[in-house]
């Protein structure tokens, strides 16, 4: 019987010893695979319960953890939620995170890895892990300007500081409450998802960088008169015919200027004129002499085509290819099928502001340990130079003029030159105007760029023009820089 | 040599000590208070993990249990002198990390008081521990055991039907193992597994002549006669029954294991075990395939992170849930109270194994393992040196039963077989199972008792 008992216990041995093994394989080996998995909702607890950094703006925290008494311990907590939405985006359970909660998450949870060293100091001394502080280069007066300057109309307004590419402001209306999807009840967070996304103004899409894209009408008569400029092929005074219509070629439409008859009178029309008083007809016919090439090659070096990250990805803007005639014209003042984001238009300004050097433009100024050393400080870049230093200037003098004596004299600001041009985009039948102004100030020593766009023709229908609405609004965004 | 006072001289030179048991009994004293105290610490723990603060009142209430724990080891001081001093202060160890893993995921569920189950876990090892000192202190003699062997198995299969009764049976997550009687349940089975151990070391030890020495020579192995195969039938079908008709893989393997287990120390054929585990394979792998159940746990074990088969009904999700949890324990654990064990389904019982690993890490599983180990080699040292063999094929079968169930569940949370619903011993919540194991405790400490209770003479001069 002894021996029969040997083997038993051998076989309860080997069975504990499979035991043993399966424990560490799990608890050791697999460690690493099982945590990932997508469906671990510990990990995710995990990355709740670390304090994730704060995201600050002139040192003072916009969105916080806020320690609470749940299995999740820290509530993140938006301070003015609606104001900066466009910028924090929301930080949700499991619903995904948007804005620079989403771009930075690495950071703010504490996970970069840039972070390792201080993930391993903190399980070696038992503290609890804690996110990076991600420091914006946003500036609350303008910010608030931008908002207050918007009022109750759709759209948006970026100001980029043109030497740095750093944004100062970034507002997208209408705007909801990131606190609302912070929250810790799920059910609560999905319902308020449901009314936000399937409501009809689209709050959650960031107008700024994304969304559908604006036709850009009249400021794309900025990037033309550039590169008409930069190539060479034309001056300021180079004219163009000036007919009161247009009939397209190969098509029965027919074009007019926006104040209707000729451009300023006279038999011709100069470039300098037409971009003043943002005439459609000298445009289009500048469009077809420079061709559908020039215009995109120039169109891309401002950054059309380039889902540019402020870290958020922006939606490319587009200027479209293999267009007829007709095409051609329409696209040449922004029409047909030239769709652009704020951004895109902020940043045409912007580099013309900065002598034809385009930065890249971003909302993060430094990532903060929180041992206050600096994880990441982020250094203007050059994104690129699409137009000469002498080509900026005569641009910054014709717009300058087309605030002064044009089409967008309601930017005007007592003692100070400010470049600008407005643009009145249709959007087709009966649906209202998309209202722009984009420009920078001051003229010969631009701090701030900036593009608003209203909505809806600003609640006029298709009465209104960007002078009417969208000027003001960023003379006083603009103001607010100036009086820094 | 000049005389003594106390002793005269003649007797003293061929003074006679029998072996001192007192001290058995002191290690075990030591050993329990360690056992008490690592309880109340983990319970402490708990508190302080959820909570931040220590609460007096359940420590009092795991005080009442500690304190009877000390009163069997002093009844054992009494009755069972020589009983080994392992035994007692393993089972309350287990017992007291088990209630400590339950009012910890009762408190992260917001249960207080009769709400949580803690403390009717707390009632249930009371009661069992009652029962288990009842059951060393009426049994004196195991051998009187082996005289009712047929009537333990009546009994045995009479608990294992006893479920399929309409009106008291009751069907919990898909098995039908439980009985309920004015408000309380109890799964008989935990029970009928006792029985039937007492009568497998019974007949076995009358029958394992013509079991062992009678049959044809095939290929090498020794074949029974067919009706020798007669009670080795009725436990298949019985196994078999408990499979279908309750739906339990686990506990018809856990009967069908000890019985092979223990005709083959009694027999000494390997034949018995060959013909058992293809008996068992053959009606496994016939119900794999006929039972949805059965073929759903396959596939959750060998497929258990198919996206299917996690969101399946009865899928891998409990399963890979544990894993998770094991994983985020890692090595040395979260703390106790520091877990997130709530996630996996039946945390408190069939995964407390996962729970414990989740908050006390690879470090905590072995050394429960490790306990479990050495209450096994207390129970097979029984085996090795008892003087009866009834007694040595009870305690092997005993023991198999702990071993059975521990690999069955802890190889099921680690994907080491397919998962079935056994109860970790002593550690998960349940009162059957609670009752079944104190009692199997309070037999080894009886056996062994007897293995020590010869008299072994030293002359000393």
């Amino acid at each position: 019987m002894n021996k029969e008992l040997r083997r038993v216990s051998l076989v309860a041995l080997a069975m504990f010893l499979a035991l043993f093994v399966s424990t560490s394989v799990i608890q050791v080996f697999a460690v690493d695979g099982l945590r990932a998995d997508g469906r671990n909702a510990r990990t995710l607890f995990e990355s709740y319960s670390a304090e994730r950094g704060p995201i600050l703006i002139d040192g003072a925290p916009i969105a916080e953890s806020v320690p609470v008494d749940t299995q999740y311990e820290f509530l993140r907590t938006y301070l003015q939620p609606e104001l900066y939405a466009a910028i924090t985006g929301y930080f949700t359970l499991n619903q995904g995170n948007t804005g620079i909660e989403g771009e930075l998450n690495d950071f703010l949870s504490g996970s970069a890895n840039e972070q390792f060293l201080d993930q391993l100091g903190a399980l070696v001394t038992g503290q609890r892990p804690r996110g990076a502080a991600v420091e914006l280069t946003v500036d609350p007066v303008v910010q608030q300007a931008a908002w207050d300057a918007l009022g109750d109309q759709q759209g948006s307004v970026v100001a980029i500081e043109p030497a740095t590419g750093r944004i100062l402001a970034l507002v997208s209306k209408p705007a909801y409450d990131p606190n609302r999807l912070a929250a810790h009840d799920t059910q609560g967070v999905l319902a308020a998802y449901e009314e936000l996304i399937n409501s009809a103004d689209d709050p959650l899409v960031n107008r700024a960088i994304a969304g559908d894209l604006y036709f850009p009408g009249s400021v794309f008569k900025v990037l033309m008169t550039a590169a008409a400029i930069d190539s060479g092929a034309f001056e300021p005074e180079s004219e163009f015919p000036n007919p009161p219509s247009l009939e397209l070629p190969n098509s029965s439409s027919v074009i007019s200027n926006s104040e209707g008859g000729a451009c300023g009178g006279g038999e011709t029309v100069t470039l300098a004129t037409a971009l003043r008083l943002s005439c459609n007809i000298p445009f289009a016919q500048l469009g077809l002499e420079l061709g559908e090439g020039t215009i995109a090659d120039y169109a891309e070096a401002f950054g059309f085509g380039t889902r540019v990250e402020i870290p958020m990805r922006s939606t490319a803007s587009t200027f479209p290819t293999g267009l007829d005639d007709a095409q051609l014209m329409l696209s040449s003042f922004g029409q047909y099928d030239v769709r652009v984001t704020p951004l895109q238009i902020a940043m045409i300004s912007a580099a013309i502001a900065n002598g034809g050097n385009l930065m890249q433009p971003t909302l993060v100024e430094r990532v903060i340990a929180p041992d206050l050393s600096i994880v990441q400080e982020d250094e203007p870049v050059l994104l690129s130079q699409p137009v000469s230093r002498e080509t900026a200037s005569i641009l910054t003098q014709l717009m300058v003029d087309g605030v002064a004596n044009g089409a967008a004299s309601n930017a005007t600001i007592e003692g100070v030159a400010v470049a600008g041009k407005t643009g009145t985009a249709e959007n087709g039948g009966e649906t209202p105007f998309t209202l722009w102004f984009t420009g920078f100030a001051p003229a010969d020593d631009p701090q701030v760029a900036i593009a608003v766009v209203v909505e809806n023709g600003g609640g006029f229908g298709q009465t209104a023009f960007g002078n009417r609405v969208a000027a003001p609004i960023a003379k006083t965004v603009l103001e607010a820089v100036l009086n820094r | 040599m000049p005389p003594t006072d106390s002793l005269p001289t003649f007797t003293k030179s061929i003074a006679i000590t029998v072996r001192q048991p007192s001290k058995l009994r002191n290690l075990e004293l030591v050993l329990l208070l360690v056992a008490i105290g690592v309880s109340g610490t983990a319970i402490a723990l708990v508190q302080l993990g959820v909570n931040g603060a220590v609460d007096v009142g359940v420590l009092l209430q795991a005080g009442a249990l500690g304190m009877l724990a000390l009163g069997m080891h002093v009844a054992l001081r009494v009755v069972a002198r020589d009983a080994d001093p392992f035994i007692l202060p393993i089972a309350t160890t287990l017992n007291g990390i088990g209630v400590a893993m339950i009012y910890r995921i009762d408190l992260a569920r917001g249960l207080v008081g009769w709400e949580g189950l803690a403390i009717r876990q707390m009632v249930w090892a009371g009661v069992a521990m009652i029962i288990a000192l009842g059951v060393i202190i009426a049994i004196r003699n195991h051998r009187v055991l082996a005289r009712y062997r047929y009537v333990a198995m009546f009994v045995g299969i009479a608990l294992l039907l006893l479920p399929m009764l309409p009106g008291i049976g009751l069907t919990l997550n898909g098995a039908r193992l439980w009985i309920q009687v004015a408000g309380f349940t109890f799964q008989p089975g935990e029970i009928a597994k006792i029985a039937l151990a007492v009568f497998f070391a019974g007949y076995l030890v009358t029958a394992r002549d013509s079991l062992s020495l009678v049959g044809r020579r095939v290929l090498g192995l020794q074949l029974p006669r067919a009706r020798d195969l007669g009670p080795i039938l009725i436990i298949w079908v019985a196994a078999m029954g408990v499979l279908i008709f309750q739906r339990d893989l686990g506990t018809s393997l856990l009967y069908f294991g000890l019985f092979v287990v223990m005709i083959y120390v009694s027999t000494g054929r390997l034949s018995w075990v060959l013909i058992g585990l293809g008996l068992f394979l053959g009606g496994a792998a016939i119900a794999s395939r006929t039972l949805t159940y059965v073929e759903g746990r396959f596939a959750a074990w060998l497929d258990s992170f198919n996206p299917e088969v996690y969101d399946a009904q009865g899928g891998s999700y409990q399963l890979v849930q544990g894993l998770f949890g094991m994983a985020h324990g890692g090595l040395v654990g979260r703390g106790l109270g520091r877990g997130d064990p709530t996630i996996t389904p039946l945390a408190e019982s069939d995964y407390i194994i996962a729970s414990i690993g989740e908050e006390l890490g690879l470090v905590g599983l072995f050394a429960i393992l490790g306990l479990y180990l050495l209450f096994v080699a207390r129970g097979f040292r029984i085996g090795f040196n008892g003087t009866d063999d009834f007694g040595r094929l009870l305690a092997v079968g005993l023991s198999f039963v702990i071993v059975l169930q521990v690999f069955v569940v802890v190889g099921g949370v680690t994907r080491v077989i397919p998962l079935t619903g056994l109860t970790t011993p002593f550690l998960a919540a349940g009162g059957s199972s609670l009752v079944a194991n104190w009692i199997i405790a309070a037999l080894l400490l009886r056996l062994s008792d007897e293995v020590r209770h010869q008299p072994r003479l030293v002359v000393d001069e």
